[in-house]
């Protein structure tokens, strides 16, 4: 099970979701997956081997190292797609779910093609909207707490050169010397942005979605909210009137 | 074989699951077997190699590793996906057993053309009968496996937690060496994870387990208010040849109309009834 597997469960979702969901599967997949397996990977290979103390005191180097780097860059990374891209099984257990409905309802004396329903594309209505608008919710909410967790866990994004450490055993203060910061450092601000588009994705699917909802209610409530929305604006004017 | 082999097999039962059967499989898939494979095999990389002893002995550094990780704990989970993973073979075999005697019975019934035949294969079984016992001892299995090697995990390392400095003592150490372990804060935040994501997993199958339980009540007091039904009690009966023919017909009657519809939207299979007496 690696991410190709998750390619391969995560493409059945994209069938079903907006454009905005299609770009962001994208995104996810070739500028953040594919990014993390054949570059960054190899960029934090050597990050302990080359994480080098200016002491022979053994056991100062792990020390160190664990003292800075509580969890690696890479796995981190690793979590948050993880993470980030599982709330999206939530569609596709919803969508299997309205399709076995559905084969129980045809199965009813009617002939039915099978392979006909498996390509049924659902729209994005009732219970499903909601389903669909909870998973974007949560992608949200992963990437900010991954992101939050790297600018609390690495100060600020950027990987320094030079690293002091006073941890026992080693004596006194020792400098440690981090392989490859500048590189480190640019592809954590790669990823940094890429998250952060991908979190915009989102929240444009988001308002997209609120939007396309309150668009459809029928007139009535349409209007209901129209009068509404002028009685405000007529009180709004009264008030800073007076 | 590797795990991709594994979720091959693995898929194909996941259609005769439970809708939580299902909920199950995916966190083990996802939460369990891909943070090992991408993220938990790098970290414990280079347990071995960059464990370092305070001493020049020869010896010591192997020694005391040895002592203190007798099995490495990417192994125990590797172990642990392994056993827990396979007791849904079980059911794979049983439902394909099933099939089997189907397809025998539509040969011998004289509906044994490849349309047929294909049908067997693709309708989903019920879990009622003899199936259910296989369902709910994989089940059972699943969760005794998984108590089993939270268990052993406990025993092995205390407290789940992997310390940063171990003082040992075994020979040829000399008196005591301090030896340090490589990313210790990283492999504790892993084991909690591993350690959290099989407590859900125990949690998924006790609930799986209690609602198989529940629903095989429900349905036998359904069918004890309906004696007129031709649907038989859940116990499995034993092989003679009158029992035999029994199943046969059980099966027919127990599967998820299928073959019923098949024959109700051709009636004229329906001439040698003789055996579809519960249709």
């Amino acid at each position: 099970m690696d991410w190709g597997s998750l390619h391969a469960v995560l493409g059945g979702v994209n069938k079903h979701s907006t454009s905005i969901g299609k770009i962001w599967l994208t995104v996810l997949f070739v500028f953040r997956i594919m990014i993390l397996v054949v570059a960054a990977e190899k960029v934090w290979g050597d990050e302990q081997q080359d994480f080098i103390c200016n002491t022979l005191q053994p056991g100062c180097k792990n020390v160190c190292y664990d003292h800075f780097f509580p969890i690696s860059h890479i796995r981190l990374w690793a979590l948050q797609l993880i993470f980030v891209s599982t709330p999206a099984l939530l569609v596709v257990m919803h969508v299997a779910y309205r399709r076995h409905e559905k084969k129980q309802q045809l199965r009813n004396g009617e002939k039915f093609d099978i392979e006909e329903l498996k390509r049924t594309r659902f729209h994005i209505r009732g219970p499903l909207w909601w389903t669909y608008t909870s998973s974007i919710f949560f992608r949200v909410l992963f990437e900010a707490v991954f992101m939050y967790a790297f600018y609390f866990m690495y100060d600020g994004y950027k990987m320094p050169r030079l690293l002091k450490c006073s941890a026992w055993p080693c004596p006194n203060t020792v400098d440690c010397f981090v392989s490859r910061p500048t590189e480190k450092t640019m592809f954590t601000v790669f990823m940094l942005v890429v998250s952060a588009v991908c979190m915009l994705l989102n929240v444009t699917e988001l308002c997209y979605l609120v939007v396309k909802v309150c668009v459809k209610e029928p007139r009535k409530t349409a209007q209901k909210e129209m009068h509404f929305l002028i009685s405000l604006l007529v009180v709004l004017t009264k008030n800073c009137c007076i | 074989m590797n795990w991709a082999g594994l979720y091959a097999v693995l898929s194909g039962v996941n259609r005769h699951s439970t809708a939580i059967g299902r909920i199950w499989l995916s966190v083990i898939f996802i939460f369990r077997i891909m943070v090992l494979v991408v993220a938990a095999e790098s970290v414990w990389g280079d347990e071995r190699s960059a464990f370092t002893c305070n001493t020049q002995q020869p010896g010591c550094n192997s020694v005391c590793y040895d002592h203190f990780f007798p099995i490495s704990h990417v192994r125990l989970w590797a172990l642990q996906l392994i056993l827990v993973t396979t007791p849904a073979l079980l059911v794979a075999m049983h439902v394909a057993y099933q099939q089997h005697q189907e397809k025998k019975l539509l040969l011998l019934t004289g509906h044994g053309d490849p349309k047929h035949l294909e049908e067997v294969k693709k309708h989903k079984m019920r879990i009622s009968g003899a199936l259910w016992w296989t369902y709910v001892s994989s089940v059972a299995f699943r969760l005794l496996f998984e108590a089993a090697f939270m268990y052993i995990f406990y025993m092995l390392y205390p407290g789940y937690q992997m310390v940063r400095l171990v003082k040992c003592e075994a020979y040829p150490c000399p008196n005591t060496v301090d030896c340090f372990i490589s990313r210790p804060t990283e492999k504790t935040v892993f084991t909690v994870f591993m350690l959290t994501a099989s407590a859900i997993c125990i949690v998924l199958n006790l609930a799986e387990l209690v609602y198989l339980v529940v629903r095989a009540c429900a349905r036998r007091a359904h069918h004890s208010s309906n004696p007129s039904s031709a649907k038989s009690s859940f116990y499995g009966h034993k092989l003679s040849s009158e029992y035999k023919q029994n199943e046969i017909n059980q099966l027919l009657t127990e599967q998820d109309g299928s073959l019923k519809d098949m024959l109700r939207r051709n009636p004229g299979l329906q001439e040698k009834g003789d055996r579809c007496s519960a249709c």
